[in-house]
């Protein structure tokens, strides 16, 4: 008998009980797609870690007030952040490993332009170092100038959604907005930095000279935070100790123990997350995996009741000439079959749910768990199915035709 | 397997049975089915076994067309000691050498009478055109060529059953058994079955068949009657060369009448 004829076979004896094959599809089916879709779903999220790591700059360092939580700081009281700390951080003798200094004051405040109000989350008054330490680029106009700082203009770089929400899809350079009150102009949109990591939309901003934020909303108080570039993604960490030596000294600190700041890097934090959805991707992966797994226990359960069930007609073919190989590939390729079926509409499921967002997630497929998956359903096939079918194959004849 | 040569199959005996026992259970329960049955029957014979029920006709039958083994005892076919061949030779045996005829649940269910009828041949590994036009004529050859895409519940029992004798002729085995292929048929039904048996021993092909009934037997060239295992009687009704005694007496005419 060659393979075609055995495939015809199993075609007739699983149609034969349409209904319990198709349940035992809908096994691997669901097996199948959950494996996919859920490594799908994980890699996604490591995905969207990953491109917010690039979003927020790698050289990154944020310094802010305060010993921060958890921390071993025995410090008593807090100096806030100023624009001396600042000043002195931006000392190449002091710390080469530095390439820009960028103090930061946010706020939150209302904009409005002609009769449209937008609440814009974060409203960042800093020094044009910001842009290129935070990676954020323009793609329309340019961004603002030391002389803007300096002269503590009334001009503004704003996110794309507060572009978009603000005037639609007209170009924003050129107009005046007024932000809590002051009047602003836009010199420069921002490129989409896209979903990002935390709860806030990096791009909902609009970033101001320092002067001009404090002279307006906060005051010339203290700093948010120092948003400190690293000359290279290696020098990080000497960064991060010249910060710390710097800071010491003019918040008079002796003790390292007892720092009143915090210097975190974008890359620590970030490498934190992406272990995490890491290990959210592995639950999720042995979560499928064992769907996958009772789905092939359900094809040697159905395979075994449709080997009882057709044990005469198997005693009728042996009697008529029908060789044992035969018949173990008869129920071998049935519950192959059932099971290359199930896995490839379980494909087919998956790579269809891969185009909706699931739970905040877009999914992105990963190629080599859709063949594993598609391979794993077939030698489960196989595997589940060779027991029955080496069951039915060694039935001698008398008994086989005498079963009741 | 390797066949017989031919020189041998001209004059050995299609079955040569010796001294068959077969039991089953064992210390008090145990049951001899067979006692020792010493049975020879050559080319062309048409033998029918009675006896009454629990005799061990079935068993008999059973281990003539290699679907059993006897617990002691030698059976060679066509020459050929069966006892000594392995699970797959044995498969081609029954594939080549014998077509069995069952009392009932004869066809394979859900599968069409051409199918059915070709499915020894696809076990034989003859290619599809020449399967199917083997199938249509045996099919023929047994009136049901119009039949040949009715599924086994689409059928009447003596249609079953003549789609079970297309089966068991089609790959032209040296030897038919039927385990009361009538068993379950009305009178009409029988003769139609019973005129193609009939007719294949006619073409030279060896039947052995089982029955109940005095009118079957009365088809066959020679009676054995089978009690507690043992043969007690062995009648010759015709010689084993030439018609079998329903086509010699009839002239014909049973077998024309029978098929259709
Ligand atoms: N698998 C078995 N296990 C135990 N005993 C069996 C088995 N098969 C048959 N027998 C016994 O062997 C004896 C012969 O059985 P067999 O089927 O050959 O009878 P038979 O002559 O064909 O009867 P019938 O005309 O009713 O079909 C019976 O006593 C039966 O009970
Ligand atoms: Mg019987």
């Amino acid at each position: 008998m060659n393979p075609l004829e055995t495939l015809r076979f199993a075609v007739l004896g699983l149609s034969a009980n349409k209904v319990r094959s198709g349940l035992t599809m809908l096994g691997i089916l669901i097996g199948v797609a959950a494996v996919i879709l859920l490594l799908a779903v994980g890699n996604g999220s490591s995905q969207a870690v990953k491109d917010s790591i690039d979003a927020l700059g790698t050289n990154a360092l944020t310094v802010s007030s305060g010993a921060g939580f958890g921390a071993q700081s025995t410090a008593t009281s807090t100096k806030p952040l100023t624009i001396d700390d600042a000043r002195a951080l931006a000392d190449q003798s002091q710390a080469p490993d530095i390439k820009g200094v960028a103090p930061e004051v946010q706020t939150s405040q209302t904009a409005l332009y002609e009769g449209t109000s937008h609440t814009v989350s974060s409203v960042i008054g800093t020094y044009p170092a910001y842009f290129e330490a935070s990676n954020s680029k323009v793609v329309q106009g340019d961004y603002f100038s030391n002389d803007d700082v300096l002269a503590a203009r009334k001009v503004a770089v704003i996110g794309s959604t507060t572009a978009t929400d603000l005037f639609g899809t007209a170009s924003p350079i050129g107009k005046k907005i007024v932000l809590g009150g002051t009047p602003l102009t836009v010199v420069g949109e921002l490129a989409t930095k896209g979903s990002g990591t935390g709860f806030q939309d990096p791009d909902d901003v609009i970033i101001a000279p320092l002067p001009t934020v404090q002279n307006a909303y906060s005051g010339f108080g203290s700093l948010s935070q120092i948003l400190v570039e690293a000359s290279s993604a290696d020098t990080t960490t000497q960064a991060q100790n010249e910060i710390t030596t710097v800071l010491m000294g003019t918040h008079g600190i002796k003790d390292p123990t007892a720092v009143d700041f915090r210097v975190s890097s974008q890359t620590t934090l970030l490498s934190t997350r992406s272990s995490t959805t890491q290990t959210f991707t592995v639950l999720l992966g042995a979560v499928a995996a064992i769907s996958l797994l009772v789905g092939g226990i359900g094809i040697t359960n159905i395979m075994l009741v449709t080997v009882t069930e057709r044990t005469r007609e198997i005693g009728l073919r042996k009697a008529i000439g029908a060789p044992k190989g035969v018949i173990l590939s008869q129920f071998l390729a049935e519950s192959t079959l059932l099971s290359l079926i199930g896995a490839g509409l379980g494909v087919a499921v998956a790579l269809i749910g891969a185009h909706f967002t699931i739970v905040g997630i877009k999914p992105v497929v990963i190629p080599a768990s859709v063949w594993g998956a598609f391979a794993i359903a077939v030698a489960i096939g196989l595997f589940f199915g060779s027991y029955p079918a080496s069951r039915a194959a060694s039935l001698r004849p008398i008994e086989a035709l005498r079963h009741e | 397997m390797s066949p017989a040569p031919d020189t041998a199959t001209a004059t050995a005996p299609v079955i040569a049975a010796r001294r068959l026992v077969k039991t089953y259970g064992i210390g008090d329960a145990v049951v001899h089915a067979l006692a020792g049955v010493d049975l020879t029957v050559q080319q062309g014979d048409y033998v029918a076994i009675m006896g009454s029920s629990g005799s061990g006709k079935s068993t008999l039958m059973n281990i003539l067309g290699c679907l059993d083994v006897p617990t002691t005892g030698r059976y060679l076919l066509d020459g050929i000691d069966v006892g000594g061949l392995d699970e797959r030779q044995l498969s081609l045996v029954r594939n080549r050498k014998i077509g069995f005829i069952f009392q009932s649940f004869n066809l394979v269910p859900r599968t069409n009478a051409l199918a059915q009828v070709e499915l020894p041949l696809a076990y034989a590994g003859v290619k599809a055109a020449e399967r199917r036009r083997r199938a249509m004529a045996a099919l023929t050859m047994v009136g049901l060529a119009d039949r040949a895409e009715h599924k086994p519940n689409e059928l009447s029992g003596g249609q079953q059953q003549r789609v079970a004798v297309a089966r068991a002729l089609v790959t032209s085995p040296a030897m038919l058994l039927a385990d009361e292929p009538t068993g379950n048929l009305d009178s009409h039904s029988t003769k139609e079955v019973l005129g193609i048996v009939d007719r294949l021993n006619d073409s030279g092909r060896t039947v052995v068949l089982i029955t109940h009934e005095d009118e079957v037997a009365h088809h066959a060239k020679r009676v054995i009657r089978l009690v507690d295992g043992l043969i007690v009687s062995d009648e010759r009704q015709a010689p084993v060369e030439g018609p079998p005694p329903a086509m010699a007496g009839a002239a014909g005419a049973l077998t024309r009448g029978g098929v259709r």
